[in-house]
């Protein structure tokens, strides 16, 4: 048998349906980072936060390296860096262990994410 | 994409909002066609049906009460949004506030804007047997009977009672079980109407519950009975800190929806769970 992906393995859609309320719900809270979401278009952030957490899984997406630059650029100007990075590097984090998902799972996560940082950042 | 003949699989329309999922909605990335199937892009939704002007009266001093003919074969959900076209073509959207298995007219509730095209050709022109053409019916902020005792928080400012009169009124003629509160917010007197209608179903059905606000107040401003000096969203907010589990309607001004929008997610309202129409309109 095939090794499953790590987007099946933590759950699918299931996990990221789940993931979205807790996941956004603590970047809102977060005065560190809430400010680059403050004129975010609420009606369109469960599909947007879907979207991240697909690409954070390893999940069926089309985004590139260029879209993750693209999509952050505003956000670079606004002055974006390392330590924003970081708090939704821990946000992640405590969102899948909150969903008991096994900690080598989070890791590859995390990884997968941390691998966008210098896209994401502009670099 | 939509289908308009035909029902998409269920396979196609996972991690859509109920709302589109009844409407026929589907993603085509995931869906394989073994049948025929006719499909429309969102938004072309651009039949028109022409009409006719049954009443047009004020329920304040800044809004009109439209009610039109509804044409045959015209479909909808209360709630949904038509556009209104003037004699030149120009249209704007307005939220139904009729109910179809209600009412045989539709109603919208239209607010004059200074200088606004629309708003002021409906207040001071049209009359009562005038021709007018609207498009059908789109949106997706309308009732579902999918969850009959799920708690329903409907905010509104303004015209923004619309689409809420319409949801109030569909969700009862479900025969909807948990508890709906309805909060419309004005900045004073002159915007809070439906009073009478809204009391009246309050008393008539012990799930409801109805709550007018004003924020603005001077010393000398008489506050109806029952009428609370503050905002819509934050006398919701102070009457129901934790909303888990609840779906949420709001209606009116863009930045009130995306402001309640965050505090009632904040609150413990799932972001699938909240349906809103802000009333966009034209940059200056
Ligand atoms: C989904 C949806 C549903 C809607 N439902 C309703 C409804 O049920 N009832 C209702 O009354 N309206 C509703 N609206 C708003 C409506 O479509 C028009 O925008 C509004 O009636 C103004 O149109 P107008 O032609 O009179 O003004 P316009 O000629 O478009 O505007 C005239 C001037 O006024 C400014 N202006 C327009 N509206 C406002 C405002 N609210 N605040 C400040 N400045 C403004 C414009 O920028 C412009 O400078 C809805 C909008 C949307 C998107
Ligand atoms: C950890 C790596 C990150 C990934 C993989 C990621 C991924 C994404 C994706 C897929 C979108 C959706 C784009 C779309 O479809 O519209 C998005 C949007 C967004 N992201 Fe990120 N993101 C990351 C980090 C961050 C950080 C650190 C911030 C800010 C603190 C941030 C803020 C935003 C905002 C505000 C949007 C919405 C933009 C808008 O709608 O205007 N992201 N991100």
């Amino acid at each position: 048998m095939s090794e499953q992906s790590l987007y099946d393995q933590i759950g699918g859609e299931a996990a990221v349906d789940a993931a979205v309320d807790i996941f956004y719900r603590k970047v809102l809270a977060d005065d560190r980072i809430s400010q680059f979401f403050e004129d975010v278009d609420m009606e369109r952030q469960a599909a947007k936060q879907k979207s991240f957490l697909t690409v954070a899984f390893g999940g069926p997406n089309n985004y590139t390296g260029k879209d993750m630059r693209d999509g952050h650029a505003h956000l670079v100007t606004r002055g974006l860096n390392d330590s924003h990075f970081d708090a939704v590097m821990e946000h992640l984090g405590a969102t899948l262990k909150e969903l008991n998902v096994p900690d080598e799972l989070i890791a590859k996560a995390a990884a997968i994410a941390e691998s966008t940082r210098n896209d994401v950042l502009g670099r | 994409m939509r289908m308009v003949k035909g029902t998409p699989a269920s396979e196609s329309q996972k991690g859509l909002k109920s709302s589109l999922v009844s409407q026929n909605y589907f993603l085509p990335c995931s869906c394989s066609a073994d049948r025929d199937m006719e499909v429309i892009l969102p938004d072309a939704a651009n039949f028109r049906f022409s009409t006719s002007v049954v009443s047009v009266d004020l329920l304040t001093s800044e809004i009109v009460r439209l009610r039109l003919a509804r044409p045959s074969g015209f479909q909808y959900h209360p709630g949904q949004y038509i556009t209104l076209y003037n004699a030149e073509g120009t249209g704007r959207t307005y939220s139904l506030a009729s109910t179809p298995v209600l009412d045989p007219f539709l109603e919208l509730h239209i607010r004059l804007v200074p200088n606004g095209i629309v708003s002021s050709w409906v207040h001071k022109q049209l009359t009562v047997g005038d021709t007018v053409s609207i498009s059908e019916a789109i949106g997706n902020c309308f009732y579902m009977a999918d969850n009959p005792d799920q708690s329903l928080l409907l905010v509104g400012t303004g015209s923004g009672l619309a689409p809420l009169y319409g949801i109030v009124r569909d969700a009862l003629h479900h025969a909807h079980q948990g508890i709906i509160k309805l909060y419309h917010g004005s900045g004073t007197m002159a915007g809070i109407y439906l009073q009478q209608e809204l009391n009246q179903l309050a008393k008539n059905h012990n799930n409801v519950e109805y709550t007018a606000c004003v924020s603005r107040i001077s010393q000398a401003t008489e506050l109806d009975a029952g009428v609370v000096h503050g905002r819509a969203t934050a006398i919701a907010l102070q009457h129901n800190p934790r909303m888990s589990g609840w779906r949420a309607y709001i209606c009116g001004e863009p930045k009130m929806v995306n402001d309640t929008s965050r505090a009632l997610f904040l609150a413990g309202v799932s972001l699938k769970d909240v349906y809103s129409d802000p009333f966009i309109h034209s940059k200056p």
